[in-house]
């Protein structure tokens, strides 16, 4: 049968297209042709030289922000996912929908603050002198070095992804077909192997995307690692702060942000990948 | 002939006092012409009510700031805008030649301002005199050394960069995030004071990484200005390496036990100029401010700034200085006699001007820098 040509959903696809092409494939292109320009008495002139990817390639400094952050995004995604988890579970399948509403209002209502400001507050309760050490020290315990250490960052990190992580499980969860379950209990399974080869595998795409985000928000973090971790050691996003503090390197900035797109992108690919492959 | 009598009616009075209130504004604002605007490219502070505030109101200017965050941001700011953006440009002495290269600035008349006033140490500063021409005039400085948490160190420990090494203060060193300032702190403990701990060579660069990276294991972090002062007040960190007076100094204001002091080694002094913007109008105006600033009721309003202290360059302004507050003269050392006076210590040739590395590229010094953030 003939179909008729219709130009009705391509209108539609347009408005998307404008948008990305305005605020994604632009700035992109912008940044990879400024990696290949020169800084000449604090200005940028347009250029095609290797000096810049030469320069950051070729230095420590960059490999092991390059490592540390992705070594930190890789744990903040993996703790995220492990301590949503047991509440996720519980709002999906042991609360109320009214309970599981009001929770998920509560986890959206710190969005409303800014996180700069969250990570100002945990500056005061993480001090060698503040609220927690000083409970710790009515229990015997401490003082510990929290703040300017890997743990304030994780710390810091954990208050940006954790409430949308625990959203996108519960809805993930809620959303399994409830007679798997039930299937899966009249056939004699332990609650340990409904869990593991039922409820996490059906709920596979939402625990990997919650993942996912968590990676990305953490990997292009500036705050928690400077204002909670102390810039110790740097992290991409402060070294291109760094790069640029110093001599207006925006070129070499450049150059460290498109690596972590790079990363990002390969990441995400191979996470979505997991997310909708093929079941063996 | 009818006799026209001129008889104030009640409702003639109070339509004439209606209208003479309903056009008051009108008056009054045709009177009272519009404010001169004077751009401001500065450190943040140096536009803020108090110290412009007394001057725009007596003189019907008003400041419009674009502050800025160090001396490479500056220079990019006036790089990326049209010439006569910025009427008042107030940068680090070190920048002033670059400025002056770039042709961002215009030429001073020498004779407006009041040199004999000066302290004849700061009369020719290095960088604001070209021959005999005048681009630049140093309107505060301030010192950098050991700042320390007066709990944690005695004041005679502090008097050595070495305390930084100090056991009592391991994990608890900060740096404040800036490369010259350290690494010139650390050229001066390894002796490096002539000429200056900037002019060394690749020999004496490399004892001074060297020195910089056994520093490492006693380092809690690295901040910029509003995680400096955080972390000071909390007590996270007890000894500040990059900064001095212009941190503490504030902190002290509001009871935190801090302090700061120039170790024998030496400091390293930043200082702060006035030039005017190349393509500016209102040279009258900003020529009247600086002297405003030069004066010592200027100079008071600059020593006490409420975002960072300073010291003053001029008799004048030390005088006022030890009438208007005597504790904050004798907390600067702003008083003959203190072991911390400047003018003392930069004669005895404790105190050196920041400066641009001579013999490395600023690029060296800062890729060093990130190696050891890094390791």
């Amino acid at each position: 049968m003939k179909t008729r040509f219709s130009v009705y959903p391509y209108v539609w696809r347009v408005p998307l297209l404008i948008w990305q092409g305005l605020f994604f494939i632009g700035p992109l292109a912008l940044m990879v042709a400024m990696s290949f320009w020169l800084v000449k008495n604090y200005r940028m002139e347009p250029d095609f030289v290797f000096k810049n990817w030469d320069k950051m390639m070729s230095r420590g400094y960059f490999w092991d922000a390059y490592w540390i952050t992705l070594w930190r995004a890789s744990l903040a995604a993996l703790l995220a996912t492990l301590i949503a988890f047991p509440a996720s579970y519980t709002l999906a399948f042991k609360v109320s929908d009214t309970v599981r509403r009001w929770a998920v209002f509560f986890l959206i209502v710190p969005f409303f603050t800014s996180y700069l400001v969250r990570a100002y507050a945990w500056q005061v309760l993480l001090a060698e002198s503040g609220p927690i050490n000083a409970i710790l020290g009515y229990l015997g315990l401490g003082p510990f070095t929290m703040l300017n250490t890997g743990i304030g960052a994780m710390v810091g990190y954990m208050t940006l992804v954790l409430p949308l992580v625990v959203i996108l499980q519960t809805f993930s969860l809620a959303a399994i077909d409830r007679n798997l379950i039930e299937a899966a209990w009249n056939l004699g399974a332990s609650a340990r192997a409904t869990l593991f080869k039922v409820i996490i595998p059906s709920a596979r795409v939402g625990l990997i995307i919650g993942a996912v985000f968590a990676f990305i928000l953490s990997y292009g973090d500036f705050v928690s690692p400077f204002y909670l971790g102390g810039s110790k050691p740097p992290t991409m996003s402060i070294l291109i702060i760094d790069t640029t503090k110093s001599g207006q390197q925006w070129p070499r900035a450049a150059v460290v942000a498109i690596m972590m797109i790079v990363t990002l992108f390969t990441v995400a690919f191979v996470a979505v990948g997991a997310a909708y492959g093929r079941r063996k | 002939m009818k006799k026209q009598t001129s008889v104030l009616t009640r409702r003639g009075f109070i339509t004439g006092v209606a209208g003479a209130a309903l056009s008051t504004p009108m008056l009054s604002r045709a009177w009272a012409a519009e404010p001169t605007v004077i751009n401001m490219l500065a450190w943040y502070g140096h536009a803020e009510p108090d110290i412009v505030g007394e001057f725009e109101a007596a003189n019907n200017v008003k400041f419009v700031p674009k502050y800025y965050a160090g001396g490479d941001n500056m220079l990019a700011l006036i790089a990326q805008s049209p010439p006569g953006t910025y009427d008042l440009i107030l940068s680090d002495a070190e920048f002033v030649q670059q400025l002056n290269a770039a042709g961002y600035i215009e030429q001073m008349d020498a004779s407006l301002y009041p040199f004999d006033d000066f302290f004849p140490e700061y009369q020719n500063f290095p960088g604001h005199w070209v021959d005999d021409d005048l681009w630049s005039v140093m309107v505060r400085y301030g010192l950098l050394g050991v700042s320390y948490n007066t709990e944690a160190l005695t004041r005679e420990e502090a008097m050595s960069y070495n305390c930084f090494w100090n056991e009592k203060v391991k994990g608890k060193v900060g740096h404040f995030d800036w490369h010259l300032p350290n690494l010139g702190q650390m050229s001066l403990l390894m002796g490096n004071d002539k000429p200056s701990p900037f002019d060394i060579s690749e020999d004496a660069w490399g004892a001074v990484q060297e020195k910089t990276m056994s520093l490492k294991p006693q380092v809690g972090g690295y901040f910029d200005y509003g995680g400096t002062f955080s972390s000071l007040k909390n007590g996270e960190m007890l000894a500040m390496c990059g900064i001095g007076d212009w941190i503490t100094g504030v902190l002290e204001k509001d009871g935190a036990p801090v302090a700061s002091v120039i170790p024998e080694e030496g400091g390293v002094q930043w200082t702060e100029s006035y030039s005017i913007g190349k393509g500016t109008t209102k040279h009258e105006i900003i020529n009247k401010f600086i002297q405003y600033m030069l004066s010592p009721e200027g100079q008071v309003k600059s020593i006490q700034m409420a975002a960072y202290p300073g010291l003053s360059p001029t008799k004048s302004g030390w005088k006022a200085i030890q009438e208007a507050n005597p504790t904050e003269a004798a907390r600067s050392g702003m008083v003959v006699g203190s072991d911390q006076d400047p003018i003392k210590m930069y004669q005895e040739g404790r105190v050196h001007i920041r400066d641009i590395p001579r013999q490395q590229s600023l690029e060296d010094w800062n890729d060093f820098w990130s190696e050891y953030k890094t390791a």
